[in-house]
């Protein structure tokens, strides 16, 4: 009947499943939608998607939908107005900005009209609508919020294809996924120690047993405190231009690591390109707010687990020459290799995970550092396995190479 | 097909929006659990006490800490009171029944009548605890291997699962969900959300204060922004104070109760007095006209 529909969430974005297109379907033919389309908006909005994440593109996908239901000229406007008319009131409009309040409703507006425009090229070409460009700033394949894949790719497959295609790429574990994957992969980094305080409430089930035996067999029971995590870790993340294309990616493993509360301590700190004197506190890398890094050396003990995420790429200088920091107006009295070099020796346990993907680390512009900064800490790709493999390293002394 | 047996309208102490009440009611009549998410102080948690009081069921709380464990929300077994009990005790210790003790989830199935069960802030707990609860969510039943006891829901409860987003919820768990965000109340419902709470209260000190409240949610890097029942809290402290309305803009009193952390208050007040040398006047009232349409 309107399968289109399905196709059109998946290509705005939305995950949705045949579970829920199944309830949605259900839940029509029980007569929940109303006979309204604003009564059909809301129960399809709650069914099918999933976080308020996802609301402004459920609202792109509705009213790309069902534009053709009315004439397409003048489009956008036409779609906010005639969601109107089916309510009494103006609510609609209040309704829907509450659902947006990062975005107005012109913004919102000029969004749906940009789409729009985009959608209509590709339409001419015979494809399905593909929600690359709007969706995500760096359009295909690589790195989709919630593990969603709709890749630049599947354009000139049938939607069967399109479906099944999909459904394999969620199982590997090569790619680059979602927060939940970062964080399941983080969870692995615990360590666990008996506190010194606190009340004694696990029951020490060995303790128990010596015990109990030792009474011939009167039971006794042990008490101990329960253990927690005494992981400590100290995240530095490249800010720089260069960046700029992994920013997604960068961020969900930033959200991972803020929302993992398992750690005992968790210090962020940014840089540009490479560390020189100073770790700033935001990604701006102001000159206003910084931390010098060697108080970060005193201050933080070698226990502190390093995750440095950056590029590493850059030009010679800017790794190995007094005054090679690429920002103007700053200057750096020892070389920023000086400076990993230290932090690596002080850090034991330390890794540097890379955005790039290995396969083109001997091939980018900054094949030389990247070899240099690799030879001083372990280099990783920022893919779910190259964080597992980076956090073995992060639990175990023995992976800690000789500087 | 279920029908619409009950039907959600709010009650007289929880102001509800109509996208609210439609996927509580679109929850209710297919049986699913509804996912409420939004910010803090939105009435997440309120939700379900309405929704019990409204269509007058009983509500069952289960608390989700980071410690919780799903099988504790079925039910514990207390080995170590049997053991005691055999050892000690002249109890028979024969009935391990006697040591079953259901959860809050297990005593909401095990209810002879539909309950309203919360499951509150579930994001509280460990990663892998929502996927723990995928088949009995699903089923509504679950087997205890103890007694070879199956508990299964004479009528299915309605489940509301609040979330503050600490950690992201498992794709399968979400499918199973019906989803609803709370989103921050615009001036015209908050109106309505206080005139619940505080019914005779003076229209220029409402006005006044709602309107540096917003002004104040609108500051740049606040850690925690009031939401509304801090806005309430704050609403009663005035009324106590005998604060006259004039003065809320200019000397924003009992600050503290709007914004809960020492940061908030320097950026609060590092923001209004770098932004003017009178300090304060100008940077508030530039922001007020947002709020009047």
């Amino acid at each position: 009947m309107f399968t289109n529909f399905f196709y059109t969430l998946k290509n705005f974005g939305i995950p949705v499943s045949m579970n829920e297109w199944d309830s949605l379907l259900d839940a029509l033919e029980a007569g929940m939608g109303g006979a309204s389309l604003t009564g059909f908006y809301h129960l399809c909005r709650a069914l099918l998607v999933k976080t308020e994440a996802h609301y402004d593109r459920f609202d792109l996908a509705f009213a790309t939908f069902f534009r053709e239901i009315e004439t397409p000229e003048g489009l956008p406007d036409k779609i906010w107005e005639w969601l109107d008319k089916e309510l009494p009131e103006l609510e609609i409009t209040e309704e829907m900005r509450r659902n947006h309040r990062q975005l107005d409703l012109d913004e919102l507006k000029r969004m749906l009209e940009e789409r729009l425009a985009e959608q209509d090229g590709e339409h001419h070409g015979g494809n399905k609508w593909v929600g690359t460009g709007g969706t995500s700033p760096f359009g295909h394949s690589g790195y989709h919020p919630g593990g969603i894949r709709i890749g630049g790719e599947s354009m000139h497959l049938s939607a069967v294809k399109v479906a099944g295609e999909r459904r394999f790429q969620e199982f590997r574990t090569d790619e680059t996924l979602g927060i939940r994957q970062f964080q399941t992969a983080l969870r692995r980094l615990r360590h666990l120690t008996t506190r010194l305080d606190g009340a004694k409430t696990d029951l020490d089930l060995d303790a128990t047993v010596d015990k109990t035996c030792e009474n011939a067999g009167r039971l006794e029971l042990v008490w101990e405190r329960p253990r927690e995590n005494g992981i400590k870790v100290l995240l530095l993340m490249d800010a720089g231009g260069s960046m700029v294309p992994y920013s997604r990616l960068c961020n969900q493993l930033f959200t991972a690591v803020n929302k993992s509360s398992h750690f005992k301590d968790l210090k962020i700190f940014y840089f540009h390109n490479c560390i020189y004197d100073w770790l700033f506190h935001n990604s701006h890398c102001r000159n206003d707010e910084f931390t010098d890094t060697e108080y970060v050396l005193k201050t933080y003990s070698p226990d502190y687990r390093v995750i440095i995420v950056g590029d590493a790429s850059m030009a010679p200088s800017e790794l190995t020459r007094v005054g090679g920091v690429i920002e103007w107006g700053q200057y750096n009295d020892k070389p920023g290799i000086d400076w990993l070099r230290r932090i690596r020796h002080h850090f034991e346990y330390s890794v540097w995970l890379n955005p790039i993907s290995k396969d083109f680390w001997d091939w980018t512009d900054g094949a030389w550092s990247i070899n240099k900064i690799s030879e001083i800490f372990p280099m990783e790709e920022l893919t779910i396995d190259g964080l597992d493999r980076s956090i073995s390293k992060l639990r175990s002394k023995h992976a800690v190479k000789a500087v | 097909m279920a029908k619409m047996n009950y039907m959600y309208n709010g009650s007289s102490d929880y102001i509800v929006s109509e996208e609210l009440r439609n996927s509580v009611n679109i929850a209710i009549a297919l049986q699913k659990p509804l996912l409420i998410k939004g910010e803090p102080g939105t009435g997440k948690t309120m939700l379900a006490q309405s929704i019990a009081d409204s269509l007058g069921k009983k509500l069952i709380i289960w608390n989700i800490k980071s410690t919780t464990k799903a099988q504790e929300g079925l039910y514990v077994y207390d080995t170590v009171q049997r053991l005691y009990d055999s050892q000690f005790g002249d109890h028979d210790v024969a009935d391990i029944k006697k040591y079953i003790k259901l959860g809050k989830l297990g005593e909401a199935l095990n209810a002879e009548e539909q309950v309203v069960l919360l499951i509150d802030e579930i994001d509280k707990a460990d990663l892998e605890f929502p996927n723990d609860l995928l088949w009995e969510l699903d089923q509504m039943s679950f087997y205890i291997p103890e007694t070879k006891e199956t508990i299964t829901a004479k009528t299915r409860p309605i489940v509301i699962v609040t979330s503050n987003a600490e950690k992201e919820l498992p794709d399968a768990f979400l499918r199973r969900c019906i989803f609803h965000y709370i989103a921050f109340p615009d001036p015209k419902g908050m109106e309505e959300i206080i005139k619940v709470h505080h019914p005779r209260l003076e229209k220029k000190l409402l006005e006044q204060a709602m309107e540096t409240f917003y002004m104040l949610r609108e500051v740049p890097h606040l850690q925690k922004r009031p939401s509304t029942s801090e806005l309430i809290d704050w609403l009663q402290a005035l009324v106590v104070g005998g604060i006259s309305p004039d003065k809320i803009k200019e000397d924003l009193p009992f600050l503290g109760v709007l914004l809960k952390k020492n940061e908030d208050l320097d950026t609060l007040l590092s923001g209004l007095y770098n932004k003017s040398q009178a300090p304060g006047r100008t940077y508030i009232s530039g922001s007020l006209n947002r709020y009047r349409q």
